[in-house]
């Protein structure tokens, strides 16, 4: 695997756990905050350990990937990068991304590389339990029309998380038809400004340690 | 609805009453009890029970103060002695 692929998941898990952090004190109950705070900081968890990989693939180190690149250097899916939105789309990019996420990880497994196919296993242990979440709010939220709404809108964005290869298999676990994906080759005018948010801290000392 | 959550710090261990979730669902109940009592390996098990499923009892009558019933009630110190000097078993303290 080479380490392109690895910044893209690792891309996606950043940018999402730093997305899913922005509803840590304002989720819809106190129980709730707990629990999606602590999805969100598995996901960076997540994506530390596959920036160590891919970091070791091209003599960096994690921290310089997470955060000294350029914005447009970014390979997160678009799907990820949208700020927050209310709590039916936050549920439907959720379910849709863990979705994803399941058979993305189900393939890097198989990865001939250990070190991925093992990384992969640890973090499908813990994605079990987003997988739940997500699924237990989508069976609740199912028939509410904001949340039908919002998995249509960000379908095409959901399937520009995967491969083409990977995107029938999407379509029929979600029960929506497969469409034009929104691809991984652009991003929008939120990722600017998330990067500077999350790059503020790192920025204001260049080449401090903490 | 409220759901109790008892919780085990390792096997073998009494569950120990760990604090309540509000949810809407069992479902829901477990997922938020994980998060709040499992997420630091600071349990091995946990039970999530409905308030309203606990049966609790609060009421403990003792009109005739029968104090032969409790702890303090029964001087077991002296009567030990009492039946180890008649049995020839007494040690010295």
């Amino acid at each position: 695997m080479n380490a392109q692929e690895l910044l893209s998941i690792a891309d996606d898990e950043l940018i999402l756990g730093w997305r899913d952090s922005e509803w840590t004190g304002i989720a819809p109950s106190l129980e709730e905050d707990v629990a999606f705070s602590s999805i969100a900081q598995n996901e960076i968890g997540h994506a530390r350990a596959l920036y160590e990989l891919a970091a070791a693939a091209l003599g960096t180190t994690a921290d310089e990937l997470a955060f000294d690149r350029d914005p447009s250097d970014y390979r997160s899916s678009q799907l990820v990068e949208q700020r927050r939105m209310d709590w039916a789309h936050t549920i439907a990019r959720h379910y849709l991304y863990e979705t994803a996420d399941e058979i993305r990880l189900a393939a890097l497994k198989e990865s001939d590389d250990a070190a991925v196919a093992g990384l992969a296993a640890k973090m499908d242990r813990e994605e079990q339990y987003h997988r739940l979440h997500a699924r237990m709010w989508a069976e609740r939220l199912k028939d509410e029309p904001r949340f039908k709404e919002a998995l249509e809108e960000l379908w095409p964005y959901a399937l520009g998380v995967l491969a083409p290869e990977q995107r029938a298999a999407l379509a029929e676990r979600v029960g929506l038809p497969e469409t034009q994906a929104v691809e991984r080759d652009g991003h929008s005018d939120e990722l600017g400004e998330l990067w500077e948010e999350m790059t503020m801290v790192r920025r204001s000392i260049p080449g401090a340690t903490w | 609805m409220i759901f109790e959550v008892f919780r085990q710090e390792k096997k073998g261990a009494a569950f120990a009453h760990a604090g309540s979730v509000s949810a809407p669902t069992a479902e829901f109940a477990e997922a938020f009890a994980r998060e709040q009592y499992g997420r630091r390996q600071e349990s091995v098990a946990l039970w999530v029970v409905p308030r309203g499923e606990i049966h609790a009892v609060t009421d403990f009558a003792d009109e005739l103060n029968k104090t032969y019933h409790r702890v303090d009630g029964y001087s077991l110190k002296a009567k030990l002695k009492e039946a180890r000097e008649r049995a020839g078993t007494a040690v010295d303290r």
